[in-house]
């Protein structure tokens, strides 16, 4: 396994990550002329003057991500792990490289932790299928959260009916935060995994996964981190929050769809049986039987996304390119300056944390008198996107007593004024309903 | 800035569209119906439960109860002014009409049979919308089908 240097040669992101510390040096940067690294946004494109604000759901590519992908397929492309001859060497160390920044990217002490995947959600059944099929019989106990996405309540519902275990929820408070106070009585329980996000997806409630894990394992129960919309917005390290394991998507962050990783310590790794079956994840093949190849092939049936992991890496490197420090400060600067404005707007309920340090700049909420969609549509007339549903969380819609919120979701491009924007096409919903 | 002037945004939210969504018509339970059917938009959570008393294939009653956006709430409403007092076979004409409408005929949105329902032409130039408009019609087509 290739161990090389982050960021080599290969990489777009170092060149922006010279080109930033050269304009500006460490410090907040700026949104504005950040979008100039995004093609979606350029003012002769399609999508000129467009507010996007459903970065939540999938955020727009950094010119890096896009040129790495591009060049992976046009200079370096081969089946990995395969051929003798040397295109399909530099095929395999690209592909290796790539698994290697994501592990240095999420604090993995051991490349060999970092699984390909389609996605969070293929990470999360992943485990589910393999990790739970084997550590969770009957009458054993899940514990889930009312902030979980469907990808992290389904595969477990699956799973409990197959092995006849009971799922559990971990309640909100009236600000959609964990209700830690329910924990312990919970965890009381026979809970062989509590699953929970990294960051709420709906609400954008930072949950306090390092607490949770503590408790969690003094109660002897394993614990996965549904991390996609974590890895964007906040500074992963696997090994500081505790956790067993910790799933990821690439979109999330400026990379491509279709990919993602899966990170699980080594030890439960071993233990687990294979995934899917195929060829990549064998050792020997007999008429009757196999063994498995080596971690992380072992979970990587078929031939793997090459493109699509060259692809993350690249977006890992330009996420880190732009500090964590100047990140954290941009998202403060728009939490704040969101919930100020928003909180402004006559006949609007914000949901989520009222306290910007417990949140991300995601804002769900409703109108008086204006559903969901009908906001969405008004505010698309404008040239502003937004998200209007369930948001893939509907026992937690159920439980804030609303069939759906509208969300506008930021990342690194988002500016203030663009909140501005929002705040005056919510004014004209208000009026059209008025 | 844009206004209700602007074509797009008027075509959609009409005023006679806004006064179903605020006053919706045959709203509640229908004790002695003859069908219920409870059909929902899993991609937006619109939902409705509609009602009918269905006698020698007519609609001698019909009522709703629902949640969602304007355009599904009020075209509900409209359908079940259509539909009262009508033969069922009537009431699966309007739905192939109302659909065709939605599909931008333009024959169909002059069509006055439609009655009020004739307002939500305009939905047809927002295809993320089409679905919401059709919920209604789609539970009255799966009652009519239950009723047998």
């Amino acid at each position: 396994m290739s161990e090389s240097v982050p960021g080599g040669a290969h990489t777009g992101g170092a060149t922006l990550a010279a080109e930033n510390a050269g304009r500006s040096g460490p410090g907040p940067f700026d949104p504005a002329r950040l979008r100039d690294r995004f093609p979606i946004f350029r003012p002769e494109g399609p999508n000129a003057g467009l507010v996007y604000l459903d970065s939540a759901a999938t955020a727009q590519r950094p010119d890096v991500v896009l040129d790495a992908i591009n060049d992976f397929y046009r200079d370096d492309n081969a089946n990995v792990h395969r051929g003798l001859y040397e295109l399909s060497r530099r095929a395999t160390e690209r592909f290796e490289e790539a698994r290697s920044t994501v592990a240095r990217f999420i604090g993995a002490r051991d490349t060999a932790e970092v699984v390909w995947t389609r996605g969070t959600t293929e990470g999360i059944n992943l485990v589910a299928a393999t990790w739970g099929a084997g550590n969770v019989g009957p009458g054993d106990e899940i514990l889930l959260t009312m902030l979980d996405h469907h990808s992290n309540v389904v595969p477990w519902q699956l799973l409990a009916r197959r092995v006849g275990a009971r799922l559990r929820y971990v309640d909100i408070d009236e600000s959609g935060r964990l209700r830690l106070d329910q924990l312990d009585a919970a965890l009381k329980g026979p809970v062989k995994l509590v699953a929970l996000n990294h960051v709420s997806n709906a609400l954008g409630t930072i949950n306090p996964v390092a607490e949770v894990v503590e408790r969690a394992r003094s109660a002897g129960a394993r614990v996965l981190v549904d991390g996609a919309q974590g890895a964007p917005h906040l500074p992963v390290d696997v090994e500081a929050l505790g956790c067993d394991f910790y799933a990821l998507s690439a979109h999330k962050m400026g990379g491509p769809m279709g990919i993602g990783a899966l990170w699980a310590r080594r030890e439960l790794l071993d233990a687990m049986p294979p995934y899917q079956g195929g060829g990549e994840m064998i050792d020997v093949v007999h008429p009757d039987e196999s063994t498995w190849a080596e971690l992380p092939h072992k979970f990587e049936a078929g031939t793997p996304n090459v493109g699509g992991a060259v692809g993350m890496a690249a977006a890992v490197d330009f996420v880190q390119s732009l500090t964590p420090a100047a990140v954290k400060e941009h998202e403060s600067r728009l939490v704040a300056y969101g919930l100020e404005r928003l909180g402004r707007v006559a006949g609007l309920r914000l949901f989520g944390p009222a306290e910007p340090e417990d949140r991300i700049a995601v804002f769900s909420f409703a109108m008086q008198g204006v559903h969901p969609h009908d906001v969405a549509t008004i505010l698309d007339a404008q040239g502003i996107a937004v998200r209007a549903g369930h948001h893939c969380t509907q026992p937690l819609m159920r439980r804030l007593g609303v069939p759906a919120t509208t969300r506008a979701s930021c990342w690194v491009y988002n500016t203030t004024d663009e909140i501005d924007r929002l705040v005056e096409g919510l004014e004209e919903a208000a009026r059209v309903f008025g | 800035m844009i206004d209700r002037s602007t074509p797009a945004l008027g075509d959609l939210f009409q005023d006679i569209i806004l006064e179903h969504y605020r006053r919706p018509r045959n709203k509640g339970a229908l004790q002695d119906a003859t069908v219920n059917v409870h059909m929902n938009n899993p991609t937006c959570g619109d939902e409705v439960h509609l009602h009918l008393v269905v006698e020698e294939g007519v609609v001698r009653d019909v009522a709703f109860e629902g949640e969602g956006c304007s355009i599904s709430q009020s075209s509900i409403s409209m359908m079940t002014q259509m539909l009262k007092g009508q033969p069922v076979e009537e009431g699966l004409r309007l739905a192939e009409r109302f659909k065709e409408m939605m599909h931008g005929d333009a024959d169909a949105a002059k069509d006055k049979a439609l009655r009020d329902a004739r307002a939500l032409a305009g939905v047809s130039k927002f295809p993320t919308r089409v679905k919401c408009a059709l919920l209604g019609w789609d539970a009255f087509e799966e009652a009519v089908e239950r009723q047998g």
